[in-house]
């Protein structure tokens, strides 16, 4: 077969864009990168320097307090686990990756999901590219992030970011908007400015639709972190790369385990924030 | 000067009404303004006024316009064209700052379905208004607190309104409406989500609160009994315009045109007229010291029964019964003093319904007394159903009736 056409240089247009971003940026980036880098391996050394069993024990009580002693108990006897199987270094990694990543996921994308559902304008900008966000597949962000920020953690927790805030910021919108018409009437009629309208009535009223996106948004960045561990991110999805170019299916199973057993932790402790508002209000 | 003066307003949703506008002054319906515009008439020229402390009632069926027009008034809906000049200010003219400022202090709204926030507790509810006027905390739970127990819900304040009735939520939706102490009261089909019995109550409840209050109040219905109930005057309203106003009285007796008489024949009459309406005078009555004789006497002339005795001011004592005063007369009695039987009395603004049900426990006539407890007159049986008979379509009185039935069942 002969086509005539020529190739759109699509791959072209966007090496060239990155490159000429990269040269003239990435001085930014790197010294970004260079503090971020420090910050996270601090965190990682703070974590390690506790012995894991006060960890532990701080985490089920967390849990204990957050969703009740069924999760606190089987948030224990998982980490207990996770440290027996001697991968209790690589979870704290991967735990810190997933909490600072997170964090900055939730901190751009509330604000976003705010302007979303208060603004048309805003919302017609942000939602096409939160569908770009979400269909692209995730390892494609690695490539060029590795450029700005160097192999490494600090590259992983930005695609991590990147990949992670959509839910964040689609909930965040949809909790506000979800927000029944004659509320947003009696608050108006009372002569809230808007403001008053978002802190008293809008935002309250959305959080557990909001805790619903951060527990998406947090699963998301469990599932990137260990993908990102391709470009050296370590942690739980390290071992994992290690024992695929090892071929060690032993190993690899072992590590995957762990993460599942994390990620439920992780889930079932997130998935109840916010409920406590909610069962106050519903009868 | 009256309170509220709302001049041609006119609320036409869309983008661009100016085609719509044109098109209505021209005097097309408003079908023909949204097949040819795309846009929808809400209201059209509709003009009233509303005097300080009255309680006017807005009343039409679903489509009206009611809704927007109350929306209108506090300019959740921006009206398109027209005035509306409270206090002597055009509303329409106010901007963000003054609007704000009117809604936090002059005007508050009760809603449909309540419309609570329901992550505050009922005392933050209640306190919504002033908290949003910066009222510091301790100041507006107070006032939160006194409004609550205005309504009825003292000690409730630390529930969330989830935990509450349909009718006790309402009850917090007029204590935040009430706790800015607003010159005025909107309220949006405020009752129409509660059960019957709830929602008379809630009625009486409301009446005997704007006795004390004399808010101005506008309360929107499309139940014609609830507004012949509450209204001190009512507005009619048929497809954004004005079909009547007038007070309950004019709207029944003079029916401006055909769809205002087929509102009002279906009206149960007996909810609506009064004891003073039906009520005689009582031409003859019995003296304590009148003998047995006379009384009977006085009871053959006007065929009687009974008869009512009072004191010679007119105080109220009781009745006597046809049968005791020939018993007495024939024991030789002095007096009728010891025959006098209490007698069950109502006030001349109680609804002929409930005359009806004093009756069915009653046999004789039945007196109608001040607050003082002098006779005023009296409510035979004759004159109530003749009243019924007269001021009712035949449909009405069978509907009358079997409401009676079902209610009393």
């Amino acid at each position: 077969m002969n086509f005539d056409i020529p190739k759109f240089p699509l791959a072209h247009i966007i090496d060239v864009a990155l490159n000429w971003l990269t040269s003239n940026f990435s001085f930014i980036t790197k010294a970004v990168s260079h503090v971020t880098s420090a910050a996270i391996d601090g965190i990682v050394t703070a974590l390690l320097w506790f012995p894991p069993w006060v960890l532990i024990i701080a985490v089920a009580a967390l849990a204990w307090r957050m969703a009740g002693r069924r999760v606190a108990i089987f948030s224990a006897i998982g980490l207990l686990f996770l440290w027996d199987l001697r991968l209790w270094e690589p979870t704290i990694q991967t735990i810190t990756l997933v909490l600072i990543s997170t964090l900055i996921a939730v901190v751009i994308g509330l604000p976003l999901g705010i302007g979303a559902a208060l603004s048309k304008r805003t919302s017609r900008i942000v939602m096409p590219v939160l569908d770009f966000m979400q269909t692209m597949p995730a390892f494609v962000y690695l490539i060029p992030a590795i450029p700005f920020f160097g192999l490494g953690a600090v590259s992983a927790s930005v695609a991590t970011v990147i990949f992670s805030m959509p839910p964040a910021i689609r909930l965040t919108a949809l909790g506000i908007k979800q927000v029944p018409a004659d509320l947003i009437e009696a608050a108006d009629a009372f002569g809230s400015t808007p403001r008053q309208k978002l802190f008293k009535v809008q935002l309250p009223m959305a959080v557990p639709t909001i805790m619903a996106g951060v527990n998406q948004t947090i699963m998301l960045a469990l599932s990137m972190v260990v993908i990102a561990a391709m470009i050296g991110a370590g942690g739980l999805g390290g071992e994992v790369w290690k024992a695929i170019q090892r071929l060690e299916p032993g190993k690899g199973f072992e590590s995957g385990i762990a993460i599942v057993i994390l990620a439920m932790i992780l889930d079932r402790i997130t998935q109840r924030i916010g409920r406590g508002s909610k069962t106050a209000t519903a009868k | 000067m009256s309170k509220i003066k709302v001049e041609k307003l006119t609320k036409i949703f869309g983008p661009r009404p100016s085609t719509a506008l044109r098109m209505l002054d021209e005097g097309a319906d408003n079908a023909t303004i949204r097949d040819k515009t795309d846009h929808a008439v809400g209201i059209a020229d509709v003009s009233f006024e509303v005097e300080e402390g009255e309680f006017l009632v807005v009343m039409g069926l679903s489509g009206s316009g009611k809704s927007t027009l109350i929306r209108c008034l506090n300019r959740l809906n921006e009206p398109t064209r027209g005035s509306i000049i409270v206090d002597g200010e055009d509303i329409t003219k106010f901007d963000r700052e003054q609007l704000l400022k009117f809604r936090q202090h002059k005007i508050s709204m009760v809603f449909q379905h309540f419309a609570l926030f329901p992550h505050r507790t009922v005392l933050d509810n209640a306190a919504y208004g002033l908290e949003i006027q910066g009222v510091e905390p301790a100041e507006r739970n107070e006032r939160a607190a006194e409004s609550l127990k205005l309504v009825g819900l003292d000690g409730w304040g630390d529930n969330y309104p989830g935990q509450l009735s349909g009718g006790m939520q309402q009850r917090v939706g007029l204590a935040r409406a009430l706790a800015t102490d607003p010159d005025i009261l909107l309220m949006d089909e405020a009752f129409s989500a509660l059960d019957p019995l709830i929602r008379r109550d809630m009625q009486h409840e409301l009446i005997s609160l704007q006795e004390r209050m004399k808010k101005t109040i506008v309360f929107i219905t499309h139940d014609l009994d609830e507004a012949l109930q509450v209204g001190d005057r009512i507005v009619l309203m048929k497809d954004g315009r004005v079909v009547q106003i007038g007070s309950p009285e004019d709207i029944l007796n003079n029916p401006a045109n055909a769809y205002v008489e087929r509102f009002v024949e279906n009206v149960d009459m007996s909810r609506v007229l009064t004891a003073r309406s039906v009520m005689h005078r009582a031409r003859v009555v019995a003296f304590p010291n009148d003998g047995p004789r006379t009384v009977l006497h006085k009871m053959n002339e006007e065929n009687f029964a009974s008869i009512l005795a009072v004191k010679r001011d007119y105080t109220l004592l009781g009745a006597v019964s046809l049968e005791k005063a020939s018993e007495a007369v024939k024991a030789g009695a002095k007096s009728i003093e010891g025959l006098i039987e209490e007698a069950p009395s109502v006030s001349p603004d109680e609804p002929l319904m409930n005359i009806i049900n004093v009756m069915a426990e009653w046999r004789y006539i039945t007196p109608v007394v001040d607050e003082n407890g002098k006779l005023l007159g009296v409510v035979t049986r004759t004159a109530l159903l003749s009243a019924l008979a007269e001021s009712t379509s035949e449909e009405g009185i069978d509907a009358s009736i079997a409401t009676q039935e079902g209610e009393t069942a």
